[in-house]
């Protein structure tokens, strides 16, 4: 075999390898559908997602998840809420104004928030902060929105604050420059200037942040509460997605309603959070900051 | 150094494939109720110390966990704290597996409220408006002006089934429920929250929470097995068929004297 | 203007700098004391528990007394058996992605791929891990079906890494290579990637503390409730240290009796995995000061 061959060869088996990622992501829509679709035999689309009953072991079942997915829409918008101010501030300082010996720290810091596991930051939602909201609010449950919304805010700032920082360290000194030389304040600067040049990148940040609070399953299963049912005050217990997914697994007999149902499900999260995904990658491509040799 | 990384790698594959045991024991798989998982898990230890060949796995998750395993036989024992339903038994057959129930304790579910609370029994009428979101004060139970947070568990809970079943009669739970995934989990609830009422195996309980009567009646080993109180039921193991080796060694010893004494020590009721 | 207005509208500019910066630094205090309580509570709740007996025995009375060795060996075998899956695979992605690939409609929807199987929530995985390594390809609720479930979790971790290891070594590298006449694979296998190792084995290192740490992927995979002795091949369940903090907490038969349990298996956790991103943050910086070009 000549050497020319043998480079073909591996280049060839090196792309089948990298087509990998899509393959499993392939397999897992193919499967995710394969055993979602089924529980239109049960309930029509219309009821399955806007329907308000999740009562799936009862006969007859009712397969409604819109408690669901309101629980999870209001404890992402929630989590988003503290952790995208923090986030980007935290960004901000990282990269403007600290000095680089705390930049460090705290870089490392972010780094080992965003490596904490999320049992146990449930953990610590669940056996801490619920006794102590309880009490303090006298609630009858320290399981709720509330707690939910700020352990998840914890496991976005790391996503929101690495990212936002790289957009921001992305923007070409001469426009900072160009600003001091105007007389502007560095907070000036930082406010009129840097942030909105690294305006697409922040953006990604942030919405990349809030696909990580939805999809985020050990967290809401420990300490959301568990209701499913439209919350009337933030103080409520809900019952995001991959709560009621990751809790009722074990029990849906193989391919049965119930079973079904729950992929069913999987399928909307795993759409929404693509969603997410998309617009993301879209935003960092379509806005993408040219270099400032083009100034 | 790539060679070095080569190594390494191989070494720790086939640590992970061959090392563990040069013994090849029995491998029991145990999987369900978490109302019956004390039990089974005394009992397991009790039997892996005289047996030391063998290796029990013990899960819970509920017994709609356990009875689904066992259809998809990835499981040797479900506990169950209910029966298992008719379509469950319909889908066993059809995957060919052949539930055999075995019966290996009583239980009486209780329900529970915090110490604080001065309610001291419910009728089963009223337990029922509770949990359908009808009564929503304790003060329509003879208690004080406070909401009722109801707390249950949910649907993968053989408890919550026979609970259902015996006090709610097929009603639905309301919405509002909180729930929880064990009865150890709905202990802790209850003991922290002085608004909340709950239900409980009666091996669960503990000073930390108020067992209440339920119409009259205290839930006890003798009012259980005498039917006299209302919420008491069976606990169960399926096996696939009749169970053999260690599966049956390990049954067998539960239902044996010193299997029902291990029952006895967990809080539920023996058998006899 | 007057000498008057400008040092009063200065005063007001200066003013709102040291307000947002106050802002920003609170910010950045915020989030050192919310790791710090945490660690604090974890330390002091589960200090008590650890000894040589907790990291090395079985648990036993109903998990109110005795260590948690099983859980820890657990996730030793699932972590490692997920690396030794995704690092291979994504390192020849992303070689194929850096060295060979031309930018194009295919190399771009492969780096989508790659993103949105980063996006994918951890439940999603347990569901896919279910359906197909433990049902469809009947692996049961074993190792192998774990590990190969938390594998394609980190997956895009790894092949990010390695990408980012790739395009780190200089062209100039590869330029000299091949003017002395190596051929492309060889110049690839013996120049670029030990270049690349410490980047690689970097993003390895985190891959492997995310592995340790999931909950969702292992827990109708491989996870069992109790199962104290060794397993005996990779077709048995295993206890793990995320999934054993889980059931303790929710689903275990002595709650409030385990707590200190509980707090012991977080703190353990929590020191290996932690422990595992300080020592590859400290080989980054290692590699970024010893760098020679």
């Amino acid at each position: 075999m000549t050497r020319h061959q043998k480079e073909i060869i591996i280049k060839n088996v090196f792309f089948v390898f990298s087509l990998i990622s899509i393959f499993i992501l392939g397999l897992i829509v193919v499967f995710l559908f394969r055993e979602g679709i089924p529980v239109s035999r049960e309930v029509s689309l219309r009821d399955f997602l806007f329907g308000m009953e999740w009562y799936p072991t009862y006969t007859p079942p009712s397969y409604g998840i819109w408690p669901l997915i309101v629980g999870s829409l209001i404890v992402t918008a929630f989590s988003s809420l503290i952790a995208i101010p923090l986030g980007v501030l935290a960004a901000i300082y990282i990269s403007e104004i600290a000095p680089p010996a705390i930049k460090e720290v705290l870089k490392s810091i972010i780094e080992l928030l965003a490596g904490l596991p999320s049992v146990v930051l449930g953990f610590f939602g669940m056996v801490i902060i619920a006794p102590w909201l309880q009490e303090t609010f006298d609630l009858p449950t320290g399981l709720n929105i509330v707690n939910a919304s700020v352990i998840l805010a914890v496991m976005a700032v790391p996503t929101i604050s690495s990212i936002s920082e790289d957009a921001l360290y992305a923007v070409p000194s001469e426009f900072k420059e160009a600003s001091y030389a105007l007389g502007a304040t560095k907070f000036e600067t930082i406010a009129r200037i840097i942030v909105p040049a690294a305006l697409s990148g922040i953006s990604t940040a942030v919405i990349l942040g809030m696909a990580r609070a939805i999809g985020e399953t050990m967290v809401v299963l420990m300490v959301a509460g568990g209701a499913a049912a439209i919350p009337e005050s933030i103080f409520d217990s809900v019952r995001p997605m991959p709560a009621s997914i990751a809790a009722e697994m074990g029990e849906a007999p193989f391919r049965s309603g119930h079973y079904h149902a729950l992929f069913a499900t999987g399928i909307v999260l795993f759409l929404m959070t693509l969603a997410f995904n998309l617009v993301a990658d879209y935003i960092s491509q379509k806005f993408k900051e040219v270099g400032s040799a083009t100034l | 150094m790539e060679r070095f990384f080569r190594v390494l790698v191989c070494g720790l594959l086939c640590l992970l494939v061959a090392a563990p045991a040069a013994l090849a024991g029995g491998n029991v798989v145990i999987k369900g109720s978490t109302t019956v998982l004390p039990i089974a898990q005394a009992a397991s230890e009790a039997y892996m110390k005289s047996h030391k060949d063998v290796n029990i796995s013990l899960s819970g998750g509920g017994s709609g966990d356990g009875i689904k395993a066992l259809i998809d036989k990835s499981t040797d024992i479900a506990n169950s704290s209910r029966e298992m339903k008719k379509q469950e038994t319909d889908l066993a057959k059809s995957k060919g597996v052949n539930p055999m129930a075995h019966v290996v304790a009583i239980d009486a579910i209780v329900p529970i409220v915090n110490p604080k609370n001065k309610v001291k029994n419910l009728s089963t009428d009223q337990l029922s408006q509770i949990y359908q979101g009808k009564i929503t004060n304790w003060k329509e139970v003879g208690g004080e002006n406070l909401a009722i947070v109801v707390i249950s568990r949910d649907s993968s809970s053989g408890t919550y089934e026979s609970w259902g079943h015996l006090v709610l009669n097929g009603a639905k739970v309301t919405p509002k429920a909180q729930l929880q995934a064990s009865n150890g989990a709905i202990v802790q609830a209850i003991s922290k929250n002085r608004y909340a009422i709950g239900y409980i195996g009666i091996g669960y309980i503990n000073k930390s929470v108020k067992a209440v009567t339920v119409g009259g009646v205290q839930a006890l080993a003798k009012t259980a097995l005498s039917k006299e109180y209302p919420v008491a039921r069976p606990l169960y193991m399926y096996t696939n068929g009749a169970p053999k080796g260690d599966t049956e060694g390990f049954i067998k010893f539960l239902l044996s004297k010193k299997g029902q004494e291990i029952v006895k020590k967990e809080g539920f009721v023996p058998i006899k | 203007m007057t000498k008057q207005t400008m040092s009063g509208t200065m005063k007001w500019r200066y003013i709102k700098q040291q307000l947002f910066f106050g802002v920003v630094r609170l910010s950045a205090l915020i989030l050192t004391i919310a790791l710090g309580s945490l660690i604090f509570y974890i330390v002091i709740n589960g200090f008590r528990v650890i000894s040589w007996d907790f990291l090395t025995l079985a648990p036993t009375d109903s998990m109110t007394k005795g260590g948690i060795m099983p859980a820890i060996l657990g996730t030793l075998y699932l972590t490692l058996g997920a690396i030794s899956v995704a690092l291979p695979l994504g390192v020849v992605a992303a070689i194929y992605l850096t060295e060979y690939a031309r930018q194009g409609k295919i190399v771009r929807a492969i780096r989508i791929g790659v993103n949105c199987l980063a996006g994918v929530p951890s439940v999603v995985f347990g569901l896919f891990g279910l359906g197909f390594f433990v049902v469809f390809l009947k692996f049961g609720s074993s190792i192998l079906a774990g590990a190969l479930t938390l594998g394609i979790l980190i997956l895009p971790t790894i092949i990010g890494a390695a990408e980012e290891a790739l395009k780190g070594v200089p062209q100039t590298f590869r330029e000299a290579s091949l003017a002395l006449g190596v051929s492309k694979w060889l110049t690839i296998w013996k120049i670029v990637l030990p270049s690349a190792l410490p980047g690689i084995l970097t993003g390895s290192i985190l891959g492997i503390g995310r592995a340790a740490g999931e909950t969702a992927p292992i827990m109708f995979t491989a996870a069992a409730f109790f199962t104290p002795r060794l397993p005996q091949s990779v077709f048995d369940e295993v206890m793990a240290l995320p999934y054993h903090v889980y059931v303790l907490a929710t689903a275990g038969t002595h709650i409030e009796q385990t707590r200190p349990i509980q707090y012991g298996t977080v703190l353990v956790l929590v020191a290996l995995v932690l422990g595992i991103d300080l020592i590859a943050i400290v080989i980054r910086s290692y590699m970024r000061r010893k760098k020679r070009w």
